[in-house]
Protein backbone atom coordinates (compact mmCIF):
# COMPACT_ATOMS: atom_id res chain seq x y z
CA UNK A 1 0.00 0.00 0.00
CA UNK A 2 1.18 3.71 -1.01
CA UNK A 3 1.50 5.80 2.06
CA UNK A 4 3.16 8.86 3.06
CA UNK A 5 4.58 9.47 7.10
CA UNK A 6 4.71 13.27 7.71
CA UNK A 7 7.06 14.08 10.72
CA UNK A 8 8.20 17.16 12.34
CA UNK A 9 11.89 17.60 10.57
CA UNK A 10 13.66 17.96 14.01
CA UNK A 11 12.08 14.49 15.40
CA UNK A 12 14.39 12.15 17.23
CA UNK A 13 16.38 10.31 14.63
CA UNK A 14 15.75 7.12 16.58
CA UNK A 15 11.98 7.75 15.24
CA UNK A 16 12.95 8.65 12.31
CA UNK A 17 15.00 5.60 11.65
CA UNK A 18 12.29 3.51 12.95
CA UNK A 19 10.21 4.39 10.95
CA UNK A 20 11.70 4.88 7.15
CA UNK A 21 12.96 1.63 7.56
CA UNK A 22 9.42 0.21 6.91
CA UNK A 23 9.04 1.52 3.25
CA UNK A 24 7.29 4.49 3.36
CA UNK A 25 7.42 8.25 1.74
CA UNK A 26 9.02 9.66 4.59
CA UNK A 27 8.21 13.76 4.90
CA UNK A 28 10.19 16.22 6.74
CA UNK A 29 8.49 19.05 7.62
CA UNK A 30 9.91 21.93 8.99
CA UNK A 31 7.56 22.98 11.92
CA UNK A 32 6.39 21.21 14.54
CA UNK A 33 3.28 18.63 14.78
CA UNK A 34 0.72 21.18 14.51
CA UNK A 35 2.29 22.97 11.53
CA UNK A 36 2.13 19.08 10.51
CA UNK A 37 -1.32 18.83 11.11
CA UNK A 38 -2.52 21.68 9.27
CA UNK A 39 -0.84 20.22 6.51
CA UNK A 40 -1.68 17.14 6.79
CA UNK A 41 -5.60 18.41 6.96
CA UNK A 42 -4.93 20.14 3.64
CA UNK A 43 -3.27 18.01 1.92
CA UNK A 44 -5.99 14.28 2.82
CA UNK A 45 -8.49 17.11 1.41
CA UNK A 46 -6.54 18.01 -1.90
CA UNK A 47 -5.87 14.23 -2.14
CA UNK A 48 -8.34 11.28 -2.09
CA UNK A 49 -6.33 9.51 0.87
CA UNK A 50 -6.89 8.61 4.24
CA UNK A 51 -6.00 10.41 7.25
CA UNK A 52 -4.92 8.26 10.06
CA UNK A 53 -5.53 11.50 12.31
CA UNK A 54 -9.10 11.85 11.29
CA UNK A 55 -10.97 9.38 9.10
CA UNK A 56 -9.15 6.63 10.00
CA UNK A 57 -9.64 8.36 13.89
CA UNK A 58 -12.12 6.22 15.10
CA UNK A 59 -9.36 3.05 15.12
CA UNK A 60 -6.96 5.06 16.68
CA UNK A 61 -9.41 6.36 19.16
CA UNK A 62 -11.02 2.88 19.84
CA UNK A 63 -7.40 1.75 20.18
CA UNK A 64 -6.53 3.66 22.81
CA UNK A 65 -9.60 2.31 25.47
CA UNK A 66 -7.57 -0.97 24.78
CA UNK A 67 -4.92 0.64 27.81
CA UNK A 68 -7.84 0.72 30.12
CA UNK A 69 -8.88 -2.97 28.85
CA UNK A 70 -5.49 -4.28 29.60
CA UNK A 71 -5.12 -2.34 32.78
CA UNK A 72 -8.25 -3.79 34.38
CA UNK A 73 -7.36 -7.32 33.07
CA UNK A 74 -3.75 -6.88 34.93
CA UNK A 75 -5.15 -5.73 38.19
CA UNK A 76 -7.55 -9.25 38.39
CA UNK A 77 -11.01 -7.43 36.92
CA UNK A 78 -10.69 -4.42 38.86
CA UNK A 79 -10.29 -0.66 38.17
CA UNK A 80 -7.19 0.89 40.24
CA UNK A 81 -8.39 4.57 42.36
CA UNK A 82 -6.25 6.47 39.90
CA UNK A 83 -4.77 6.67 36.73
CA UNK A 84 -1.65 8.94 35.86
CA UNK A 85 -1.57 9.19 32.01
CA UNK A 86 0.18 11.53 29.59
CA UNK A 87 -1.45 14.46 27.72
CA UNK A 88 -0.89 15.55 24.22
CA UNK A 89 -3.80 16.03 22.12
CA UNK A 90 -5.61 14.46 25.27
CA UNK A 91 -7.10 11.81 23.30
CA UNK A 92 -5.08 8.68 25.32
CA UNK A 93 -6.27 10.50 28.32
CA UNK A 94 -9.97 10.57 27.61
CA UNK A 95 -10.01 6.97 25.84
CA UNK A 96 -8.53 5.31 28.68
CA UNK A 97 -11.35 6.97 30.91
CA UNK A 98 -14.07 5.81 28.35
CA UNK A 99 -12.56 2.50 28.10
CA UNK A 100 -13.08 2.35 32.03
CA UNK A 101 -16.77 3.28 31.94
CA UNK A 102 -17.52 1.19 28.67
CA UNK A 103 -16.29 -2.29 30.86
CA UNK A 104 -17.81 -1.06 34.39
CA UNK A 105 -21.16 -0.48 32.08
CA UNK A 106 -20.57 -3.59 30.80
CA UNK A 107 -20.17 -5.55 34.28
CA UNK A 108 -16.31 -6.34 33.15
CA UNK A 109 -14.77 -4.64 35.88
CA UNK A 110 -15.39 -4.28 39.53
CA UNK A 111 -14.69 -0.53 41.08
CA UNK A 112 -15.20 3.14 40.40
CA UNK A 113 -14.23 4.87 37.58
CA UNK A 114 -10.26 5.87 38.63
CA UNK A 115 -9.66 9.37 39.38
CA UNK A 116 -7.86 10.25 36.26
CA UNK A 117 -4.78 12.57 36.16
CA UNK A 118 -3.37 13.95 33.05
CA UNK A 119 0.35 14.83 32.93
CA UNK A 120 1.99 17.34 30.56
CA UNK A 121 5.40 19.13 30.14
CA UNK A 122 5.52 22.70 31.15
CA UNK A 123 7.10 23.29 27.84
CA UNK A 124 3.81 22.38 26.33
CA UNK A 125 1.00 22.60 28.35
CA UNK A 126 -2.20 23.86 26.87
CA UNK A 127 -4.64 22.09 28.79
CA UNK A 128 -2.65 22.23 32.40
CA UNK A 129 -2.78 25.91 31.94
CA UNK A 130 -6.55 25.65 31.42
CA UNK A 131 -6.89 23.26 33.86
CA UNK A 132 -4.58 25.76 36.25
CA UNK A 133 -6.92 28.92 35.17
CA UNK A 134 -10.42 27.00 35.28
CA UNK A 135 -11.15 27.54 31.58
CA UNK A 136 -12.60 25.07 29.98
CA UNK A 137 -10.99 25.70 26.81
CA UNK A 138 -7.23 25.97 25.97
CA UNK A 139 -5.50 28.58 23.97
CA UNK A 140 -3.06 26.61 22.06
CA UNK A 141 0.40 27.52 22.62
CA UNK A 142 4.17 27.10 20.50
CA UNK A 143 5.20 23.79 22.02
CA UNK A 144 9.54 24.01 23.59
CA UNK A 145 10.30 20.61 25.68
CA UNK A 146 12.44 17.66 25.14
CA UNK A 147 8.91 15.44 25.33
CA UNK A 148 8.40 15.94 21.24
CA UNK A 149 5.62 12.83 21.61
CA UNK A 150 3.60 15.36 23.69
CA UNK A 151 4.56 18.73 21.77
CA UNK A 152 0.94 19.79 20.67
CA UNK A 153 0.48 22.84 20.72
CA UNK A 154 -3.28 23.07 19.95
CA UNK A 155 -5.02 19.82 21.16
CA UNK A 156 -8.05 19.05 19.64
CA UNK A 157 -9.51 17.18 22.72
CA UNK A 158 -8.07 19.27 24.93
CA UNK A 159 -11.83 20.28 26.24
CA UNK A 160 -12.52 16.45 26.78
CA UNK A 161 -9.51 16.04 28.95
CA UNK A 162 -10.26 19.30 30.69
CA UNK A 163 -13.76 17.40 31.46
CA UNK A 164 -12.89 13.85 32.58
CA UNK A 165 -10.09 15.60 35.01
CA UNK A 166 -12.83 17.35 36.74
CA UNK A 167 -15.30 14.78 36.40
CA UNK A 168 -13.29 12.19 38.25
CA UNK A 169 -11.76 14.36 40.66
CA UNK A 170 -8.23 14.68 39.61
CA UNK A 171 -5.73 16.75 37.54
CA UNK A 172 -3.67 18.20 34.90
CA UNK A 173 -0.42 19.34 35.80
CA UNK A 174 2.67 19.95 34.23
CA UNK A 175 6.42 19.18 35.02
CA UNK A 176 9.34 21.37 33.62
CA UNK A 177 12.39 19.15 31.24
CA UNK A 178 14.32 18.56 34.60
CA UNK A 179 11.72 17.21 36.44
CA UNK A 180 11.14 15.11 32.99
CA UNK A 181 14.77 13.59 33.20
CA UNK A 182 14.40 13.20 36.82
CA UNK A 183 11.26 10.92 36.09
CA UNK A 184 12.60 8.73 33.77
CA UNK A 185 15.98 8.36 35.94
CA UNK A 186 13.75 7.51 38.68
CA UNK A 187 11.26 5.02 36.46
CA UNK A 188 14.51 3.26 35.59
CA UNK A 189 16.31 2.97 39.26
CA UNK A 190 13.30 1.73 40.69
CA UNK A 191 11.58 -0.55 38.37
CA UNK A 192 13.96 -1.42 35.55
CA UNK A 193 11.76 0.61 32.88
CA UNK A 194 13.33 3.00 30.68
CA UNK A 195 11.10 5.15 29.46
CA UNK A 196 11.06 7.83 26.62
CA UNK A 197 10.11 11.56 27.36
CA UNK A 198 6.61 11.28 27.55
CA UNK A 199 7.01 8.38 30.42
CA UNK A 200 9.20 10.59 32.55
CA UNK A 201 6.23 13.35 32.44
CA UNK A 202 4.05 11.00 33.79
CA UNK A 203 6.46 9.57 36.37
CA UNK A 204 7.31 13.68 37.39
CA UNK A 205 3.76 14.47 37.42
CA UNK A 206 3.19 11.20 39.68
CA UNK A 207 6.46 11.97 42.06
CA UNK A 208 5.05 16.11 41.96
CA UNK A 209 1.19 14.27 43.27
CA UNK A 210 2.39 12.42 45.87
CA UNK A 211 4.59 15.50 47.14
CA UNK A 212 1.72 17.44 47.21
CA UNK A 213 -0.12 14.62 49.47
CA UNK A 214 -2.87 14.06 46.48
CA UNK A 215 -2.32 10.43 46.85
CA UNK A 216 -3.64 8.48 49.56
CA UNK A 217 -1.32 5.61 50.84
CA UNK A 218 -3.47 2.75 50.32
CA UNK A 219 -4.46 4.02 46.69
CA UNK A 220 -3.58 1.68 43.69
CA UNK A 221 -2.30 4.10 41.08
CA UNK A 222 -0.86 3.09 37.41
CA UNK A 223 1.30 5.11 35.78
CA UNK A 224 0.84 4.81 32.34
CA UNK A 225 4.35 4.57 30.21
CA UNK A 226 3.77 5.12 26.86
CA UNK A 227 6.97 4.89 24.86
CA UNK A 228 10.44 3.11 25.29
CA UNK A 229 13.54 5.15 26.31
CA UNK A 230 15.62 3.99 22.95
CA UNK A 231 13.66 6.12 21.16
CA UNK A 232 14.82 9.63 22.61
CA UNK A 233 18.32 9.15 23.85
CA UNK A 234 19.14 12.33 23.50
CA UNK A 235 16.73 13.52 26.47
CA UNK A 236 19.41 11.44 28.87
CA UNK A 237 22.76 12.03 27.28
CA UNK A 238 25.38 13.44 29.29
CA UNK A 239 22.71 13.21 32.21
CA UNK A 240 25.64 10.30 34.25
CA UNK A 241 29.23 9.98 33.84
CA UNK A 242 31.22 6.90 33.23
CA UNK A 243 35.12 6.14 32.86
CA UNK A 244 37.22 4.69 30.14
CA UNK A 245 40.47 2.91 30.99
CA UNK A 246 43.20 0.34 29.69
CA UNK A 247 42.14 -2.72 30.39
CA UNK A 248 44.27 -3.07 33.15
CA UNK A 249 43.74 -3.50 37.03
CA UNK A 250 45.71 -0.65 37.91
CA UNK A 251 43.90 1.49 35.53
CA UNK A 252 40.74 0.70 37.27
CA UNK A 253 41.79 1.45 41.11
CA UNK A 254 43.51 4.49 39.73
CA UNK A 255 40.85 5.79 37.48
CA UNK A 256 37.82 4.55 38.57
CA UNK A 257 38.07 3.40 42.38
CA UNK A 258 40.39 6.48 43.63
CA UNK A 259 37.71 8.82 41.67
CA UNK A 260 34.45 6.96 43.66
CA UNK A 261 36.05 7.52 47.12
CA UNK A 262 37.17 10.91 46.36
CA UNK A 263 33.37 11.42 44.90
CA UNK A 264 32.42 9.90 48.14
CA UNK B 1 -7.91 44.51 0.92
CA UNK B 2 -8.62 41.88 -0.89
CA UNK B 3 -8.01 38.30 0.49
CA UNK B 4 -8.17 34.92 -0.53
CA UNK B 5 -10.29 32.60 1.81
CA UNK B 6 -9.16 28.55 1.72
CA UNK B 7 -11.68 25.98 2.21
CA UNK B 8 -11.33 22.65 2.71
CA UNK B 9 -12.99 20.02 1.52
CA UNK B 10 -16.40 19.41 4.17
CA UNK B 11 -17.51 22.96 3.35
CA UNK B 12 -17.54 23.07 -0.15
CA UNK B 13 -21.18 21.93 -0.38
CA UNK B 14 -21.84 25.21 0.80
CA UNK B 15 -19.71 27.22 -1.78
CA UNK B 16 -21.01 24.97 -4.81
CA UNK B 17 -17.76 23.29 -4.29
CA UNK B 18 -15.56 26.20 -4.63
CA UNK B 19 -11.91 25.51 -2.82
CA UNK B 20 -11.11 29.31 -2.18
CA UNK B 21 -12.85 32.38 -2.98
CA UNK B 22 -11.76 36.01 -2.95
CA UNK B 23 -13.40 38.61 -0.76
CA UNK B 24 -12.74 41.90 0.91
CA UNK B 25 -11.80 43.08 4.82
CA UNK B 26 -8.95 44.39 6.26
CA UNK B 27 -9.25 41.67 9.29
CA UNK B 28 -10.00 38.05 9.66
CA UNK B 29 -13.50 38.89 11.02
CA UNK B 30 -14.50 41.36 8.29
CA UNK B 31 -13.05 38.51 5.31
CA UNK B 32 -15.54 35.60 7.04
CA UNK B 33 -18.51 38.27 7.25
CA UNK B 34 -17.89 39.18 3.38
CA UNK B 35 -17.80 35.26 3.29
CA UNK B 36 -21.13 34.71 4.52
CA UNK B 37 -22.49 37.51 2.53
CA UNK B 38 -21.74 35.84 -0.75
CA UNK B 39 -22.38 31.87 1.14
CA UNK B 40 -24.84 32.03 4.02
CA UNK B 41 -24.46 28.62 4.88
CA UNK B 42 -21.46 28.91 6.11
CA UNK B 43 -22.36 31.21 8.42
CA UNK B 44 -24.03 28.57 10.70
CA UNK B 45 -20.94 26.32 10.12
CA UNK B 46 -17.96 27.94 10.74
CA UNK B 47 -19.81 30.98 13.61
CA UNK B 48 -21.40 30.26 17.28
CA UNK B 49 -24.60 32.24 17.50
CA UNK B 50 -22.69 35.12 19.93
CA UNK B 51 -20.67 35.43 16.50
CA UNK B 52 -17.12 33.74 18.02
CA UNK B 53 -15.62 30.82 15.55
CA UNK B 54 -16.78 27.08 16.27
CA UNK B 55 -14.39 25.71 18.85
CA UNK B 56 -13.47 22.85 16.27
CA UNK B 57 -12.73 25.45 13.47
CA UNK B 58 -8.85 26.27 12.52
CA UNK B 59 -8.17 30.11 11.45
CA UNK B 60 -4.94 30.85 9.83
CA UNK B 61 -3.18 33.73 8.31
CA UNK B 62 -0.01 32.66 6.38
CA UNK B 63 0.23 29.89 7.70
CA UNK B 64 -0.48 31.13 11.67
CA UNK B 65 -3.03 30.02 13.73
CA UNK B 66 -5.24 33.52 14.86
CA UNK B 67 -5.30 32.74 18.29
CA UNK B 68 -1.81 33.42 18.08
CA UNK B 69 -2.71 36.75 16.97
CA UNK B 70 -5.77 38.82 17.55
CA UNK B 71 -8.71 36.06 16.56
CA UNK B 72 -11.31 37.89 14.50
CA UNK B 73 -9.29 41.11 14.56
CA UNK B 74 -6.17 39.93 13.21
CA UNK B 75 -5.49 42.04 10.45
CA UNK B 76 -5.16 40.85 7.10
CA UNK B 77 -3.04 42.40 4.46
CA UNK B 78 -3.85 42.85 0.47
CA UNK B 79 -2.99 39.27 -1.04
CA UNK B 80 -2.89 37.11 1.94
CA UNK B 81 -4.35 33.80 2.20
CA UNK B 82 -6.90 32.74 5.02
CA UNK B 83 -6.98 29.35 5.31
CA UNK B 84 -10.49 27.18 7.20
CA UNK B 85 -9.37 24.03 8.73
CA UNK B 86 -11.01 21.90 11.28
CA UNK B 87 -9.16 21.10 14.77
CA UNK B 88 -6.89 17.62 13.89
CA UNK B 89 -6.74 15.12 16.72
CA UNK B 90 -3.85 12.66 16.61
CA UNK B 91 -1.04 12.36 19.31
CA UNK B 92 -1.69 10.68 22.53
Amino acid sequence: MESYVFIPADLEEQKILATGIYGTNLVKVRGNYDDVNRLCMELSGERNWAFVNVNLRPYYAEGSKTLAYEIGEQLGWRTPDRIISPVASGSLFTKIGKGFADWLDLGLLEGDLPTMNGAQAAGCSPVATAWAEGRDFCQPVKPDTIAKSLAIGNPADGPYALELAKSSGGSIDSVTDDEIRAGIRLLAETTGVFTETAGGVTVATLAKLAERGDIGRDESVVAVITGDGLKTLDAVRGSFESFEIEPTFEEFTTKVEANLVAAR
Amino acid sequence: MSVTVKLPTQLRASTGGEASVAVEGATVGEALEALYGAYPELRERLSDEDGTLRRFINVYVGGDDIRFGELLDTPVGDGDEVQILPAVAGGS
